[in-house]
C-alpha cells in the first residue's frame, strides 16, 4: 500500500468518493508526546451520540484519537500531552452538548486489575459448567437408568463434582471458618455445612452402590449463591470506583512564589503561595501581596464574595475570583477547618456503621434454624428407625434443601437491577445497603448553595436601571473574565457601547473611556461608592463622575428545584433547608421553594447537631449537599446524596452522586428505593414459600435429587425475574 | 449402553473445551469492556461511505 488513494468504488454501480475525514490529516508525531486522559459523559445514550462525540473530538488538533465507552458512559481520548488540553477538550465538548467531568487516571488503573472479581468469576464458572454436565448425567439418573448405568453415571459425576465442590465452594469454607473461628454463626456455616455432609454422604452412596447421589443439588447450590455474590460484587465495585474516579475538585498541589509546584503535604509555615484567579486557595494564611474577592461559598455556604487585601486571613478551599493574589501559609497544624471538618465526619461515619441490612437480619434467623431443623431430622430418624446410613442420607437432604440459593439471590439480584437503573438514569449508588435506608426516609434536608442553586449569580436588579447605564455596563462586562462581569454581560441584551481604552485592574474592575468620560465597572470603593454595602452581591458602575450605579446578584435557584421539592412533598417527606449562608438569602429560596423549615448562619458542626436532633426525634433523614461545610452532615445522616459538581470530600461522606446534576433524580432514586425494597421482601416471602413446601418433604424422607434440583433451580429463577422487574418500571 | 463409554468421555472433553474458551474471552478483557457502546455502533452511518482509514 503506497501512497495512491484507495479506490472505495464496492461495485461499479455505486462510485462513492470517501467524506473528507479530519482525523487522517494529524501529522505523525513520537508516542512519548501523547496521554491518555478519560472524561465522564453522563448525557451520551445512543449511536449518534458515539459518533458524534468521536467525530468532533477527532477534528481537534490536539486530539489523536478517541473512543466512547456507552456503558461506563465515559470517552478516552490520546492527546498532546500539555498544560491546557483537558479544559479545551472539556469546552469543546460542552458546546457540543456533552457536560464532561474528568476522571482520575490513577484510580481508573486500580480498578482495571480487578483480581477479586476476577476470582470470584473463575469460581463461579466452573461451578456453572459442572452444575450443567452434572445436571445432564443426572437426567439420565432421573429419566430411569438403573444399576450399572446409574453407578457409572453417579461416579462420573462424582469426577466432575467433587473437585468443583472443593474448588469453587474455596469461598464459603473460608467465611465459615472465620466465623466459627470468633464463635459466630454466619450464612456460610450452614451453607459449607451442606455441601461438605451431602458431597460426603453422595460419594458414600455412589460407593455403595445407593439410589440418590446429590451432587446436582450441591453444584446448583454453589452457583447460585456464587452468581449472587458476584453480582452484589460487582454492582458495588462499579460504582464505588466510578464515585471515587471523578477527580478530586480540592487542590492537591500548590504553587511556591518562586514558580515551584509542591503537593500539599510538603508545605513549611510561612510558605509564600501564588493564586492565580480561577484558583481555589490551597492552604490557610494571610494575604501579602495583591487585591482580590474571594468565594467562600464552597467552605461555607456563603454568597456573599470576601474581598481580601493585604493582612486579610484566607482559608483554603475558597475560591478566587478577581485577581491573582500571594499568601503566607499558616496555621498548617490541627485547627485549619478542613481538619475540624474532617474529624467531625469520621466522628459520624463511625455512628453510621451500626445498620444491619435486610440481608443481615434474614441470615440471623436463617442459620440457626436450618442446622437445629437437620440435627433433628438427623436424630429422628436414626432413633425411630435405627437406619444411621438413612438418617444421615435424610439429614443431608434437609440441609440442602433447606439451604437457601434463592435467599443468596433475593437481594443482590434486586440491588444489581436497581443500580443498573439508577445508573442510567443518572445516579451512581455508591453502596446496595444505601437504597435500603433511603426506603426508610421520612424528611429530606437540602443544603443551599450550589446544592438547590446553582452556585453562579444572576443579576436582579436590570429593569432600575437606564439603558445607557446598561450599554456601557455590557461593553465593561464583556472585557473582563470576573464571574459577575460573565454574569452581567450573559443578562444585558441592549447593544453594547462604544467604548476605547478598555483596562482591566485585577481585583477592582474595568475601566475604559466613554465619549470622553471615564467609566468604571467593579468593586465599590473603586467606583465611587461610600455608604453601606448591600447585603447582595453587588457590583458598581461609574459613568463620569456621576453617582454609582448598583447591580445586584443573586445566586439562582436551579430550574428544575421547585419542581423536585413538590415531588418529594407529594409522597409525604418532610423538606428542611439548612445553610452557611445569611438569612436573607436563605429566607428568600426557602420562602421561594415553599420549604417552612429553615436554618442559616450553619457552622459544619451545628449542620450535623441538627441532623442528630432529627435522628433523635425519631426521623430518618436523607441530607443532599455539595460543600465541604456538608460533609460532616453527609455521613451523620441516615443516607445522604450529593451533585458531582460537590466536593471531593462531599462525594466521598455521600452514598448516591447524582452526575446529571438534576435534581430530579433525588425523588426519582426514593422511589426506585421503595420498589427496590418492596421487590426484596418480596424475594424473601418467595424465598420462605420456598422453604415452607420443600421443608416438610425432606423432612418426611420423600424428597429426591430431582426435587431438589427442580425446587432450587425454580426458585433462584423466580427471584431474579422479580429482581428484573426494577428494570420496567414506570 | 455400551455407547456411553465414547460419549461420556466425549461430553467431558467438549465442556472442559467450553470452560476453557469461556475463561479465555473473559481474559482477554476488551472484548467486555462496552456491551452497549458495541452493540450501538452498528447502527452508526459514519463508516457507510468508506471503512476506517488506519
Amino acid at each position: 500500500m503506497s501512497g495512491e488513494a484507495p479506490s472505495i468504488a464496492v461495485c461499479p454501480a455505486c462510485v462513492a468518493v470517501p467524506a473528507h475525514d479530519p482525523e487522517v490529516e494529524k501529522k505523525e508525531i513520537d508516542a512519548s508526546d501523547l496521554r491518555r486522559i478519560e472524561l465522564s459523559l453522563p448525557n451520551v445514550h445512543c449511536a449518534a451520540c458515539i459518533s458524534n462525540v468521536e467525530r468532533s473530538l477527532a477534528t481537534l488538533p490536539e486530539v489523536y484519537g478517541a473512543r466512547v465507552n456507552l456503558t461506563m458512559k465515559r470517552v478516552s481520548a490520546t492527546v498532546l500531552d500539555r498544560a491546557d488540553v483537558e479544559d479545551k477538550v472539556i469546552a469543546h465538548l460542552e458546546q457540543l452538548g456533552y457536560p464532561a467531568l474528568p476522571l482520575d487516571s490513577a484510580s481508573l488503573e486500580k480498578t482495571r486489575n480487578d483480581a477479586a472479581g476476577r476470582d470470584l468469576l473463575a469460581r463461579m464458572t466452573v461451578a456453572g459448567f459442572a452444575v450443567m454436565n452434572v445436571m445432564m448425567l443426572s437426567v439420565a439418573v432421573w429419566a430411569g437408568a438403573s444399576d450399572a448405568t446409574r453407578d457409572l453415571l453417579h461416579w462420573v459425576s462424582a469426577l466432575i463434582a467433587l473437585p468443583t465442590v472443593v474448588f469453587s465452594g474455596m469461598p464459603f469454607y473460608k467465611s465459615a471458618w472465620g466465623a466459627l473461628k470468633h464463635r459466630r454463626l454466619n450464612m456460610d456455616v450452614p451453607i459449607s455445612l451442606a455441601l461438605i455432609l451431602a458431597s460426603g454422604v453422595s460419594l458414600a452412596e455412589t460407593m455403595e452402590g445407593g439410589d440418590h447421589a446429590y451432587f446436582d443439588a450441591a453444584l446448583s447450590l454453589i452457583f447460585f449463591l456464587l452468581l449472587g455474590r458476584y453480582l452484589d460484587y460487582r454492582t458495588r465495585a462499579a460504582a464505588r470506583s466510578a464515585a471515587s474516579e471523578l477527580a478530586a475538585l480540592e487542590v492537591q498541589k500548590a504553587r511556591r512564589a518562586d514558580g515551584t509546584v509542591v503537593p500539599l503535604d510538603a508545605l513549611r509555615e510561612g510558605d509564600i503561595l501564588l493564586v492565580a484567579a480561577g484558583e481555589r486557595v490551597p492552604a490557610d494564611g494571610v494575604v501579602t501581596k495583591g487585591d482580590s474577592e474571594l468565594d467562600p461559598s464552597m467552605l461555607t455556604g456563603e454568597t456573599l464574595p470576601q474581598a481580601v487585601g493585604v493582612g486579610t486571613g484566607v482559608r483554603a478551599g475558597m475560591l478566587n475570583i478577581s485577581g491573582p493574589i500571594e499568601i503566607k501559609a499558616e496555621n498548617l497544624g490541627e485547627e485549619t477547618l478542613l481538619k475540624q471538618i474532617t474529624r467531625l465526619v469520621e466522628t459520624a461515619e463511625t455512628a453510621r456503621n451500626r445498620y444491619t441490612s435486610l440481608a443481615e437480619k434474614a441470615a440471623q434467623i436463617y442459620a440457626p434454624v436450618v442446622h437445629i431443623l437437620s440435627a433433628l431430622t438427623f436424630f429422628g430418624w436414626g432413633m425411630a428407625t435405627g437406619d444411621w446410613r438413612l438418617a444421615v442420607n435424610i439429614a443431608a437432604a434437609v440441609l440442602i434443601i433447606t439451604c437457601p440459593c434463592a435467599l443468596g439471590l433475593a437481594v443482590p439480584a434486586v440491588l444489581a437491577a436497581a443500580s443498573g437503573r439508577l445508573f442510567r438514569e443518572g445516579a451512581l449508588l455508591k453502596d446496595g445497603v444505601a437504597l435500603e435506608r433511603l426506603a426508610e426516609i421520612d424528611t429530606v434536608v437540602f443544603d443551599k448553595t450550589g446544592t438547590l442553586t446553582l452556585g453562579r449569580p444572576s443579576v436582579t436588579n436590570l429593569g432600575d436601571i437606564s439603558v445607557t447605564a446598561q450599554a456601557v455596563a455590557a461593553a465593561l462586562a464583556r472585557n473582563s473574565s470576573h464571574p459577575l462581569a460573565q454574569a452581567l454581560g450573559r443578562a444585558i441584551d441592549t447593544p453594547v457601547a462604544n467604548l476605547s481604552d478598555i483596562t482591566e485592574h485585577p481585583g477592582f474592575g474595568t475601566q475604559a473611556d466613554f465619549n470622553g468620560k471615564r467609566v468604571r465597572l467593579g468593586r465599590a470603593e473603586w467606583c465611587g461608592f461610600s455608604g453601606a454595602l448591600p447585603e447582595q452581591t453587588a457590583t458598581w458602575l461609574q459613568i463620569g463622575d456621576a453617582a454609582p450605579v448598583v447591580f445586584l446578584f443573586q445566586d439562582q435557584l436551579r430550574p428544575e428545584a421547585l419542581e423536585t421539592i413538590l415531588a418529594l412533598q407529594d409522597v409525604g417527606l418532610g423538606v428542611q433547608l439548612l445553610s452557611g449562608d445569611v438569612p436573607q438569602q436563605v429566607d428568600a429560596i426557602a420562602d421561594e421553594l415553599g420549604i417552612k423549615t429553615r436554618v442559616a448562619r450553619a457552622t459544619p458542626a451545628e449542620k450535623v447537631d441538627h441532623l442528630n436532633a432529627l435522628a433523635d426525634q425519631g426521623h430518618k433523614v436523607l441530607m443532599v449537599g455539595d460543600g465541604l461545610n456538608d460533609a460532616a452532615a453527609l455521613a451523620a445522616a441516615h443516607v445522604s446524596i450529593s451533585p458531582a459538581s460537590a466536593v471531593d470530600a462531599s462525594r466521598t461522606s455521600a452514598d448516591i452522586i447524582i452526575i446529571g446534576n438534576d435534581l430530579r433524580q433525588i425523588p426519582q432514586s426514593h422511589r426506585i428505593a421503595v420498589a427496590a425494597r418492596r421487590r426484596i421482601l418480596e424475594n424473601f416471602s418467595i424465598a420462605a414459600i420456598y422453604n415452607m413446601i420443600s421443608i416438610p418433604i425432606a423432612v418426611s424422607g420423600f424428597a429426591t435429587p430431582l426435587m431438589a434440583a427442580l425446587a432450587m433451580s425454580t426458585s433462584s429463577i423466580i427471584v431474579s425475574l422479580n429482581a428484573m422487574r426494577i428494570g420496567r418500571m414506570k | 449402553m455400551n455407547i456411553l463409554v465414547v460419549l461420556i468421555p466425549v461430553t467431558l472433553v467438549l465442556g472442559a473445551g467450553g470452560l476453557w474458551a469461556f475463561i479465555w474471552t473473559v481474559r482477554n478483557r476488551h472484548q467486555y469492556d462496552d456491551p452497549k457502546g458495541h452493540s450501538m455502533r452498528i447502527l452508526s452511518n459514519r463508516y457507510d461511505d468508506a471503512p476506517k482509514q488506519d
